[in-house]
């Protein structure tokens, strides 16, 4: 079983600054993590591994070079190879274009040594973006099935032959049981499995691993396609909202009258 | 596949009209998709456009009057056994068949789990932009283009996002995130049945950096399991109390409850009560978890975060209580309480017994 996990690095803190004239998010090395639902991704990339015996877990992740260190910690977690996609056209990509990168990465490795993919996984959303929309669009460019809110994956056969995946999608009021055929896509949700840590023996063997380093060019992708260029989505304003409104304020000084109001309002509103 | 060197999104000048893409449940409409139509009326409106819906699924012959009583001039039924339940491929086959034919200019869907599935796909397969989980979304009449706003970073801030070329201009809006408009029976609309095809239909790429034909993988539906241990649904609720970090402890945000009860309301939860593990997720309201308009909205020991406004400004009515006079969620608020919520809560509680006791 072929797997691949698409990792993406967001600022740890929720204060980011962003680029005025292009609208996109200025980031730094400062403080970035290995998006949480990505790790549970690669947690169960490994777990898939773990059950079906000649498996290869590959971490892609698209990012300037200091991206490299959310793949090595990959790889001390466990993944066998990681691959950066690092250049700087490949800078204020939209989700169209960072779907496009990303699925040519994965493309590449059937070329490249890794081999065709049976399984895609990555975080049902990242905790910068929450646009959810990389997954699936990746699925749409390899052209393979997807299932999205995944929080559980079993597979037919332990031997590596398995050709299907049946699947726990979380929906809003239940869930579903899906089955899809492989090669397929999967998001998943925070449910799926608990995130192991990096072992000393991983950092160790991530200390000698190489975390292979690809542009756009490599992958066959025109400078175009990609980055800002690529992106057919442009960000024009960012501002920051005002819901303000014209608010009566009480103070609850003991008297009772705040509450008394507070009732009063809601019989007007024909709550009570 | 991606073997392509270049693109050739087409910003094709002759796509024209707004779409929805509507939902349904076992044939009947979604009520998400009459939010949708009230927003895709507002901007087929200022463009001077048609509003088509698009409708997949199964027995959905009674759904198209009433789809058009809620404001579209166009019903398109993609109507067929296979579509009862969704699955993104199948789904998003017909989708992108219909966009092809139907050529509008921007397309709408509900950020819900099947509408931020089935867009992304359809998106990619026509090279265009999508937009996720806006709050508001209006045209610029000047360049025709439609303006889509969400929150960004963590929900600190809105962006305001266009599709400049690339079309249709495509975006899922938040469920509950605007009013459907009242229904109108005289409107008069067309309705179009769509064959649908056979799984092997093939269709042409848009563009050469890899948009390829649409795949053919095996997808099944074994079973769909409705979690009925789940309380009452916040996006249903009429009144929502929704308690944050200023209840200090998981004992004491069972006073939410309490409060809720006494106005058979939903429970609600900022982020860090989640977080803290006070109350399951599915009680999340805010930009991480769900977006309500109730006729009546109750916050308690709520800071107010951007994050979480995102997820409830549109309520009718806002209540806040807060110790701190100046939380930022009594700028939102219709009316506010200053003080110990500690003393206030009881004695809410206390008042709305004796009023509804009282009033019977």
């Amino acid at each position: 079983m072929n797997i691949f996990v698409l990792m993406k690095q967001v600022p740890g803190t929720s204060n980011v600054k962003m680029d005025e004239a292009t609208g996109t998010m200025i980031r730094t090395e400062h403080e970035n993590v290995i998006n949480p639902l990505d790790e549970n991704a690669l947690e169960e990339a490994l777990r898939i591994r773990r059950a079906v015996g000649g498996s290869t877990v590959t971490a892609i992740s698209m990012g300037p070079p200091p991206a490299a260190r959310a793949l090595r910690e990959a790889l001390a977690m466990g993944a066998d190879n990681a691959v950066l996609l690092c250049h700087r056209a490949l800078a204020g990509a939209d989700t169209l274009a960072t779907a496009r990168a990303l699925a040519g990465a994965v493309a590449h490795a059937a070329g490249g040594g890794i081999g065709p993919h049976d399984i895609v996984l990555c975080g049902e959303r990242a905790t910068d973006g929450e646009t959810g929309q990389v997954g699936p669009m990746v699925a749409a460019l390899l052209d393979v099935c997807v299932a999205t809110y995944v929080r559980s994956i079993q597979l037919d056969d332990s031997d590596g032959a398995s050709t299907v995946a049946t699947v726990e999608r979380v929906v809003e009021d239940g869930f579903e049981r899906v089955k899809l055929s492989l090669p397929c896509v999967i998001t998943v949700v925070k449910d799926i499995n608990q995130p192991g840590f990096p072992t000393l023996a991983g950092k160790i063997r991530a200390r000698g691993a190489q975390v292979r380093m690809l542009s756009h060019e490599e992958l066959g992708l025109d400078a175009d396609a990609v980055g800002l260029s690529g992106s057919p989505t442009r960000v024009v304003r960012i501002f920051r909202p005002s819901f303000a409104r014209d608010t009566v304020l009480h103070t609850q000084d003991g008297s009772g009258a705040a509450v008394d109001a507070f009732v009063d309002l809601l019989a007007d509103r024909g709550i009570v | 596949m991606m073997d392509a060197r270049s693109i050739e999104c087409d910003g094709d000048i002759d796509h024209t009209g707004v779409m929805i893409v509507g939902e349904q449940r076992l044939g009947d409409v979604h009520p998400v998709t009459f939010e949708l139509l009230a927003r895709g009326r507002k901007l087929a409106d200022k463009l001077g456009a048609k509003l088509s819906c698009a409708m997949i699924g199964s027995g959905l012959g009674e759904s198209a009057h009433e789809i058009i009583a809620r404001g579209a001039d166009v019903v398109y039924l993609i109507d067929d056994p296979s579509f009862a339940w969704f699955l993104p491929g199948i789904y998003a086959r017909a989708l992108e068949r219909l966009i092809r034919s139907a050529m509008p200019e921007i397309v709408i869907a509900a950020a819900t789990t099947s509408g931020r599935t089935l867009m992304p796909i359809v998106a990619a397969r026509l090279c265009t932009g999508l937009t996720a989980d806006c709050t508001e979304l209006d045209i610029d009449v000047s360049e025709r283009l439609l303006l889509q706003t969400r929150p960004a970073i963590g929900g600190n801030v809105m962006a305001t996002i266009k599709t400049p070329q690339a079309r249709p201009q495509m975006a899922t809006v938040r469920p509950k995130s605007a009013r459907p408009l009242p229904r109108d029976d005289r409107r008069a609309g067309r309705v179009v049945q769509v064959k649908p095809v056979g799984e092997d239909a093939v269709l042409a790429g848009c563009c050469a950096a890899g948009c390829a034909a649409p795949g053919r993988g095996l997808e099944v539906l074994l079973e769909s399991v409705r979690d009925t241990t789940q309380e009452v649904s916040v996006q249903d609720a009429e009144v929502i109390v929704t308690g944050g970090k200023g209840l200090k402890s998981k004992d004491n945000f069972r006073m939410i409850e309490e409060l809720a009860s006494s106005l058979r309301a939903a429970v609600g939860a900022t982020r860090d009560v989640v977080d803290l593990g006070w109350i399951s997720y599915p009680h999340q309201i805010g930009l991480s978890g769900k977006t309500v308009a109730p006729r009546l909205y109750i916050a308690v020991g709520v800071s107010g975060s951007v994050q979480h406004l995102a997820g409830m400004q549109t309520a009718e009515t806002i209540i806040a209580v807060n110790r701190d006079k100046d939380a930022q969620i009594f700028k939102v608020a219709d009316f506010g309480i200053v003080g110990d919520l500690f003393e206030v809560v009881p004695e809410m509680i206390t008042k709305i017994r004796n009023r509804t006791s009282a009033g019977r």
